[in-house]
């Protein structure tokens, strides 16, 4: 089977600072990846990096087209990066006004990626859109609502629908839980690990929460100063530590 | 004949002027950026038309200005003796003897010709302004022909009031590549836009300069089940009883009384004095 992205050596510098350096990894079709890491380790910047919004200095991001197989998305031209970005990629931010048009209703930010996309008919778009609402379970009602008026936890998850309703085969995600209350950030796992199971997607998320990689991640790994120091089986690593760090970092979650 | 330069602008300018223009016919809807220059006129009176005009006016036009199709606001007076004074040109109410129209917000209602020069004023040039603040994501969505955004838009109206409510300023593609904001015309002119004449778009504060040559084919934006309507008041002219003509309403009292007249009040003239006569007009002797 072809990886679905095969991430050759990837380094990105801010100045002489490094942002993130030698990554290389596979993900294949299915397959759910957690990055961890505390603040400032890189993984923000490598995400951007794989997800085409901030260019690496060196290495390779090769993704399987549906079209034309295996390509390197950092080399390819920006139109179609950008066409990737709205079809088969799917980039869900921390902050949900990062990725929301926050100007527009619920039911306009979900329509806007098939709009992009060429649909053109209003009645398909509207039911789409509807029927996105329901399966991230904000009610019918709420479609011509604009974003302003929901909660946090809405927000994400209506940011969620926006992403995934072209269909794309892979979801890039820094931090979705972030400044959710716990009891939110539960329901919103449990419906991203059935929308991954159900969709088939494959997904790279980025996270300093261990509970989450825990429960939505096959694979992990771990960085520090811009170095992937460890990457294993998700429970191999959390329940095994090997390197200091990893072992540092998984001592430190509270246990209630 | 005045101290002015020719049409005010030095020459240099009006080279630069020209060279925008140029550019802008050559890629249909393209929005070239150009060195707009103070006028003597605030911004929003039509800078940018008039800049415009004044690179294209040459001693033998004849002009005519429209302000909401009419001739004798104030903003069409201005600019009107504006030229008279510093170009010298002949000027002129009728639509079929201008060679030069500069206009806000309205296309004359008679047909232009292929020796006719239409040029508008122009608030706002970039049709994707208020969905997209970054001026340098509108270039890259131009450039790309990512144009998703403008439905949006649409989608919005829709969800909102049951129809596309964009009444002016209705965005269209132009050459099936460029969308373009028409400027702040209402929608029943954006069929008009596929014309005879030379359309050119100044916009002064923003300095940009787009155009429309003759022919070229432009596209109202729409859904397939919601599709483009040129629209106007459902009412034939108080005072030529016209019904093909965009209407201005105009409230005569305090009692809920209004009446329907023409917006482009050459065509209304004109008509009156072929003999039309509308629900409040009175005989004119022709």
């Amino acid at each position: 089977m072809t990886p679905l992205l095969q991430v050759r050596d990837v380094a990105k510098m801010y100045g002489a600072r490094i942002g993130c350096t030698d990554v290389s990894f596979d993900l294949y079709p299915g397959e759910v990846m957690g990055i961890v890491g505390e603040s400032g380790s890189g993984k923000s910047t490598l995400l951007n990096c794989l997800a085409g919004h901030i260019a690496p200095d060196r290495g390779q991001v090769i993704f399987d087209t549906r079209a034309d197989g295996p390509v390197d998305t950092v080399t390819m031209s920006e139109p179609a990066r950008r066409m990737l970005g709205r079809t088969d990629w799917a980039f869900v931010h921390q902050h949900a006004r990062d990725g929301l048009r926050m100007n527009v209703s619920a039911g306009g930010n979900i329509g806007e990626r098939l709009m992009a996309v060429g649909a053109r008919h209003y009645g398909d778009i509207r039911a789409r859109a509807v029927d996105w609402l329901d399966r991230v379970e904000i009610s019918e009602t709420r479609v011509d609502d604009r974003p302003s008026a929901f909660s946090g936890g809405m927000q994400q998850r209506l940011q969620i629908a926006r992403n995934l309703v072209t269909d794309p085969r892979l979801v890039f995600m820094d931090e979705p839980t972030g400044g959710l209350d716990v009891s939110v950030q539960a329901r919103l796992l449990d419906l991203l690990r059935g929308l991954v199971r159900q969709m088939g997607l494959s997904a790279l998320i980025v996270t300093h929460d261990l509970a989450v990689v825990r429960l939505l991640a096959d694979r992990l790994m771990v960085m520090k100063d811009g170095h992937v120091v460890e990457a294993g089986l998700t429970d191999q690593v959390l329940d095994d530590p090997q390197h200091a760090y990893t072992q540092l970092l998984v001592s430190s979650v509270l246990q209630v | 004949m005045s101290d002015y330069n020719f049409a005010y602008l030095d020459e240099q300018t009006k080279r630069m002027i020209r060279r925008a223009i140029l550019k802008g016919l050559a890629v249909p809807g393209y929005q070239v950026p150009f060195a707009s220059r103070e006028m003597p006129m605030p911004y929003g009176w039509g800078t940018g038309g008039v800049q415009v005009s004044a690179a294209a006016l040459t001693p033998e036009d004849t002009f005519k200005v429209i302000d909401q199709g009419s001739d004798d606001t104030t903003n069409a007076v201005s600019i009107r003796k504006f030229f008279e004074k510093t170009a010298g040109v002949a000027v002129t109410e009728e639509t079929e003897k201008a060679t030069v129209i500069q206009t806000r917000h309205r296309i004359p209602e008679a047909a232009l010709t292929e020796d006719q020069i239409l040029v508008y004023q122009v608030p706002i040039p970039e049709p994707l302004r208020f969905l997209e603040p970054r001026e340098t994501e509108t270039r890259k969505m131009h450039s790309l022909e990512e144009y998703g955004l403008m439905h949006v838009k649409l989608y919005e109206d829709i969800s909102q009031h049951g129809a596309i409510a964009t009444s002016y300023a209705y965005p269209v593609k132009v050459a099936d590549r460029y969308v373009m904001d028409p400027s702040p015309i209402p929608k029943f002119d954006n069929p008009k836009l596929e014309m005879a004449a030379i359309q050119l778009f100044g916009a002064g504060r923003e300095q940009r300069i787009y155009a429309v040559p003759p022919y070229t084919p432009v596209v109202s934006l729409d859904f397939e089940d919601y599709p483009f309507e040129a629209t106007k008041a459902d009412h034939p002219c108080d005072l030529c009883g016209a019904e093909d003509s965009y209407l201005d309403e105009v409230i005569l009292d305090d009692a809920g009384n209004r009446m329907f007249v023409c917006s482009d009040s050459d065509y209304c003239r004109c008509r009156r004095e072929a003999g039309h006569v509308g629900r409040l007009g009175v005989e004119t002797a022709a």
